[in-house]
């Protein structure tokens, strides 16, 4: 079972009082910009086995969209944070490095 | 003989009261309304038939009898007047409902993923959860009474479901039989 803390309220949110919103930190390409960098923005996704970071809406509590970061493979979760930033926190980063050795961003 | 009742309450006025809950104007609002202190995050704050509940970051729900309502909202509307805000009477869209007795926390264990031990849900915190397949509140009043939330729309459900899991019998998971 996959359980966040909302970043917003504190509480511990199983999986099914969320809902899950895809990849996190993508950087929209709008009007004007090339084809590809548009069907990138718009179609490709990292499906990476192991750390992953994603948005989640805690739906069923405060309604708030928060990021996580978190492992595909075996649901650890490494933290949460607003969903007001743009890139991962070094805390989150420093603690995915000290889970998984050698561990580089994909992207 | 279950030990836990349900209780549907009659109706109750209720305000959501949207906007910065750091503002000191809006905690002297709310406290002007309905008599209760402005909640912690994540918790409730009780004045006899009056509360208020922390829903979210900028968001908190008043309870107070229904008559008093739209002097309510005419008090927080001057209170708020040039700070951002929101107050709407939101009465008619939720439903209230008191669940009592001393195993309450394995009725509504069975139908909500939220962790409901006393450690991590004591007596004046609140909880924004799913009830099996619907969106609710419940916070506990005291050890042995908790109140609950949930829209208007899905009473029927609720209240089939409150009753269901307190029929049951009883569980001792989080309150050993004796």
């Amino acid at each position: 079972m996959l359980t966040f803390e909302c970043p917003y309220c504190g509480v511990q949110a199983d999986e099914t009082e969320l809902s899950p919103g895809g990849e996190a930190h993508l950087t929209r390409h709008g009007p004007e910009s090339s084809d590809e960098a548009f069907e990138g923005y718009l179609f490709l996704r990292e499906n990476p086995r192991g750390v992953h970071f994603e948005r989640w809406r805690h739906s069923f509590g405060c309604g708030k969209w928060f990021l996580a970061a978190r492992c595909t493979m075996t649901l650890e979760v490494f933290g949460t944070y607003a969903a007001q930033t743009t890139e991962p926190p070094q805390d989150i980063l420093d603690k995915i490095t000290g889970r998984r050795p050698g561990w580089r961003r994909l992207g | 003989m279950s030990e836990v009742t349900i209780r549907k309450q009659a109706p109750r006025g209720m305000i959501t009261l949207r906007g910065d809950l750091s503002v000191p104007a809006l905690g002297a609002a709310c406290a002007e309304v309905n008599g209760c202190d402005l909640p912690a995050r994540g918790q409730a704050a009780h004045a006899g038939e009056a509360a208020t509940l922390w829903m979210s970051s900028d968001e908190l729900l008043l309870l107070l009898p229904q008559a008093d309502v739209p002097d309510a909202l005419t008090r927080i509307g001057a209170a708020l007047a040039g700070s951002h805000h929101l107050a709407v009477d939101v009465s008619d869209a939720r439903t209230l409902f008191s669940i009592e007795g001393a195993g309450l926390r394995d009725v509504l264990g069975k139908l909500t993923p939220a962790d409901v031990s006393a450690a991590a849900w004591p007596p004046g915190a609140l909880r924004r959860t799913r009830l099996a397949q619907v969106a609710a509140a419940i916070w506990l009043r005291t050890e042995t009474e908790a109140q609950l939330i949930c829209f208007r729309s899905v009473t029927d459900y609720v209240e089939a479901l409150l009753h269901t899991a307190a029929k049951a019998g009883q569980v001792g998971f989080h309150r050993p039989l004796r």
